[in-house]
């Protein structure tokens, strides 16, 4: 059948997706001279961590003592022990370095007194290994994920670096090339503006394609947040690790999701219910409304299953902050001003926003190990996979455990996103690979071959007799209902039968617009399909975890489990579309600090 | 005009596509209301997601903060997802790429032009003196004078509703030039020298006639006009 308008390509790296972490990694490739192709669904500055608001974690100490290794118990405690603490400590370590160099790059952070970098509290960082809260986030006012994208993506504008990368925006990845030796080898692309198949070989594959959870009926996600990476990944043969702990924000905007920081509550704001309590603190005595979001959010959804939630149907909590003064608001958080004022029509600095707990995150992801290099297993033994990365929140080291803390997700993309580029750098210039380099002829059939077919198919096909947007709306309130704060195994045995049928009816989808010129069906049709094995993936996880850890709470397994589930799983996709589940040791060993032991977690 | 839920209106959209359209032409869609509040955005996905697929236009965020849907409603460009239905005041909205950008179809129009314009102002943060080994100290003041600059989300709005910008195919545009500001201004920059030539020439600051169309279109209430003002005394202080 006629070839869709093939192009091929080389490079030495080839990144997916353009956000912090594909933007860290661009900057090392770029750096070591390697050429560099980034390919983004969206132009770089498009890109989900635009939308991170309240800050990036590191013991700086600008504002009281503070030391990487109180970052680094928070950290652990934080994902309630599941967390891999080699990378955890490499992670906190490196933390102040790297705000430092942010800042060199022209990042603009808010200032304190003396000039210095201005850090506010967070949920979840103490001091002094659980003591008295930490002021850790270093923020720009209540933007930073907008001044941290834009900050990485002028980097490379600069002329040391320009010259290596190239972005290839509106690129859609649709499949992810292996060799027979299991090297990643490129990636198959769809070039949204002019309509083709476009294939990039490569010595290195970063991923980086950031969250998913769109899948869900309130989210905090841009629509771009489907998940690609893991999809390709998956299909591929590689594992998801820990699917299931999927976090739920506290406060995302009641009915619409958009997020509000948790910066709210640094700053002094706090929660309520409809009798005006302050309900947390019932659930963490110390720090109330700053414990961990697993907490809080869990928290929060008690209150509204007890009958306390606010507003005719029951189902919200108020977040009260005008008492933090309309100066102090409009100076440090502008940009939730105008998110209530817009979706609610609340102005925040006279009455509360009503919010609700709100998928947002993903712990889990493609794993790696500190270096950014992905890992299969043979045995319980780690393994990289030669010439792959992964980085940012597609990818899990893992340093979140089963629960992030706030302001480490920042923290998260710039540091795997450069190490994996440092890693990729290395291995190539290093080890010198061979190129993966067929001969031309061959190419597009031998390596595209399920791709051409299938957009063939999608293109010169029928309509199809199912609408995406059915599956989809039904998609978002099972899972919403099935597989949130609270699950149990009833329902997420229901929600996984669901699922199948989803892919049933998939089947029968098909395209009205057979235009091959920036066809968003086309982008949608591929968002949903990855939004199903995303789902699958960790509904099928949740099922086997018979135990309540970090954002993964089971009403009928209440308790942590160490003795059965201190243990990752590794997630396979199967050729039949089943899922195989895998348990795979948590690396407790920290690299130079002892390990942090397993204790009950109290805020 | 205060709209209920239940209540339908008109989105009267430009529709284009190279393939199959020899010009383009507008197409008529009933939206219902589905909650107060509800943004064009909210709209343009009702109409893609339950009445035609083949309606395109770009979106991420939904939050007003990625750029990414620009477009013009009733004359005015804004970015579709902060823009609330009802704040038109009308039971038809008209809905356009934006003005002067190239279509690439439907809404969705071609920014390389105007994406080249940005990287011709130089920005990023130019430094000749090495970096201290800590954070380099900057006053909350002279933070303060980043605010109103560094918050471009590079949506194009205000670009495409400036005369001068369709009138000269070489003028960098509001845009870009508030992008020079914003690292101009920036006390830790030491690259101002090369980065104001760059925008002192007949197709940078001094194409402005001031028309003011560019503030009214940003939708982060940035001033481009004031930030090129202040490029110009800037440019005139250093020359003379
Ligand atoms: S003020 Fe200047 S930049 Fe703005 S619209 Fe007018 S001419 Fe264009
Ligand atoms: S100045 Fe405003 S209108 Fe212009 S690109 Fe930036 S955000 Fe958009
Ligand atoms: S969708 Fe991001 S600005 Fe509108």
């Amino acid at each position: 059948m006629a070839d869709i308008n093939v192009r091929i390509e080389e490079f030495d790296v080839v990144i997916v997706g353009a956000g912090g972490a594909g933007l860290a990694a661009a900057v090392q490739t770029g750096l070591a001279g390697l050429k560099t192709a980034v390919i983004s669904e969206v132009y770089p500055t498009r890109s989900h961590t635009v939308s991170a608001q309240g800050g990036i974690n590191a013991a700086l100490a600008n504002m009281d003592e503070d030391y990487w290794i109180w970052h680094m118990y928070d950290t652990v405690k934080g994902g309630d022990y599941i967390g891999d603490q080699d990378a955890m400590e490499f992670f906190t370590k490196n933390a102040p370095k790297t705000i430092i160099e942010l800042e060199h790059w022209g990042m603009p952070f808010s200032r304190t007194e003396k000039g210095t970098v201005y850090q506010r509290a967070f949920g979840g960082q103490t001091r002094n290994f659980g003591e008295s809260l930490a002021h850790r986030a270093c923020a720009v006012a209540d933007r930073s994920g907008h001044a941290i994208l834009h900050t990485l993506f002028e980097r490379t504008l600069r002329s040391d670096i320009a010259p290596y990368v190239s972005y290839y925006s509106e690129y859609y990845a649709l499949k992810l090339l292996m060799n027979e030796e299991g090297h990643a080898m490129g990636i198959v692309a769809w070039d949204m503006v002019n309509g083709g198949v476009h294939i990039f070989f490569s010595y290195a594959v970063i991923f980086a394609t950031g969250g998913n959870t769109r899948n869900f009926r309130t989210n905090t996600n841009a629509h771009v947040n489907t998940g690609i990476g893991w999809t390709l990944c998956a299909k591929a043969g590689i594992p998801i690790k820990d699917p299931e702990f999927i976090q739920f924000h506290p406060t995302g905007i009641y009915g619409v999701g958009n997020l509000i920081t948790e910066g709210v509550r640094g700053e002094g704001g706090y929660l309520l219910n409809a009798q005006g309590e302050r309900f947390m603190k019932k659930y963490a005595p110390h720090v109330l409304d700053l414990a961990s979001r697993d907490v809080v959010s869990r928290g929060m959804a008690q209150e509204i299953r007890e009958g306390r939630g606010v507003g005719p149907k029951k189902d919200h909590i108020l977040l009260k902050l005008d008492h933090l003064g309309h100066d102090f608001i409009m100076d440090k958080l502008p940009g939730i001003w105008e998110l209530a004022y817009k979706f609610v029509g609340v102005d925040c600095t006279k009455d509360p926003i009503p919010v609700q707990p709100t998928a947002h995150y993903h712990m889990g992801g493609i794993p790696t190990n500190i270096y950014g290099e992905v890992i299969k297993w043979e045995g319980d033994k780690e393994v990289p996979i030669p010439g792959l990365y992964a980085a940012g929140e597609c990818a899990c080291a893992s340093v979140h455990g089963a629960n992030r803390l706030g302001c480490n997700s920042l923290l998260d993309l710039v540091i795997t996103g450069k190490q994996s580029g440092i890693s990729a750098a290395k291995w190539i210039r290093e080890e010198k690979p061979v190129f993966p380099n067929p001969p031309e002829e061959y190419v597009a059939d031998k390596y595209a071959k399920d791709v051409i077919d299938k957009l063939n198919e999608l293109f010169d096909g029928p309509e199809g007799t199912v609408k995406m947007d059915e599956i989809w709306e039904d998609l978002r309130d099972t899972m919403q209902h099935n597989m949130s704060v609270f699950r149990i195994e009833e329902g997420i045995k229901k929600q996984l039968d669901i699922i199948d049928g989803y892919f049933e009816k998939f089947k029968n989808v098909g395209l009205t617009d057979k235009s091959k010129v920036f066809n968003t069906e086309l982008v949608e049709y591929f968002d949903l399909e990855s939004l199903l094995y995303v789902s699958k993936l960790e509904t099928a996880a949740a099922l086997n975890r018979t135990e309540s850890r970090g954002a993964h709470y089971r009403d009928d397994y209440p308790e942590r489990d160490d003795a059965n589930w201190m243990k990752h799983t590794a997630a396979y996709l199967k050729e039949d579309g089943s899922v195989e589940l895998d348990y795979k040791p948590v690396r407790t060993k920290p690299l130079t600090a002892p390990t942090f032991q397993p204790k009950k977690r109290v805020y | 005009m205060a709209l209920n839920v239940g209540d339908k209106v008109v989105f009267k959209i430009f529709r284009y596509d190279p393939e199959k359209d020899k010009a383009p032409y507008y197409k008529d869609y009933e939206v219902t209301i589905t909650r107060t509040g509800m943004m064009v955005l909210d709209g343009l996905n009702q109409i893609k997601w339950e009445q035609d697929p083949t309606l395109t236009y770009r979106r991420s965020c939904r939050e007003g903060v990625c750029g990414s849907d620009g477009m013009n409603i009733n004359g005015v460009n804004t970015v579709s997802c902060m823009s609330h239905i009802e704040d038109y005041d009308s039971n038809v909205l008209v809905i356009k790429p934006l003005p002067g950008f190239p279509i690439i179809k439907d809404l969705v129009c071609d920014f390389e032009d105007f994406f080249n314009k940005y990287y011709v102002v130089k920005p990023y943060l130019i430094e000749k003196t090495p970096p201290p080994g800590r954070e380099r100290l900057q006053s909350i003041e002279d933070r303060n004078k980043l605010n109103g600059l560094y918050e471009c989300i590079l949506c194009g709005c205000c670009s495409s509703s400036c005369p001068s910008y369709w009138a000269d195919p070489d003028y960098l545009g509001p845009s870009a030039m508030l992008n020079a500001a914003r690292y101009v201004f920036d006390t830790r920059d030491e690259g101002s020298d090369e980065r104001l030539d760059a925008v002192n020439n007949v197709h940078g600051v001094w194409r402005c006639h001031t028309i003011l169309n560019c503030i009214s279109a940003c939708p982060k209430e940035l001033n481009p006009t004031k930030a090129i003002a202040n490029l110009q005394k800037e440019i005139l202080k250093r020359k003379y």
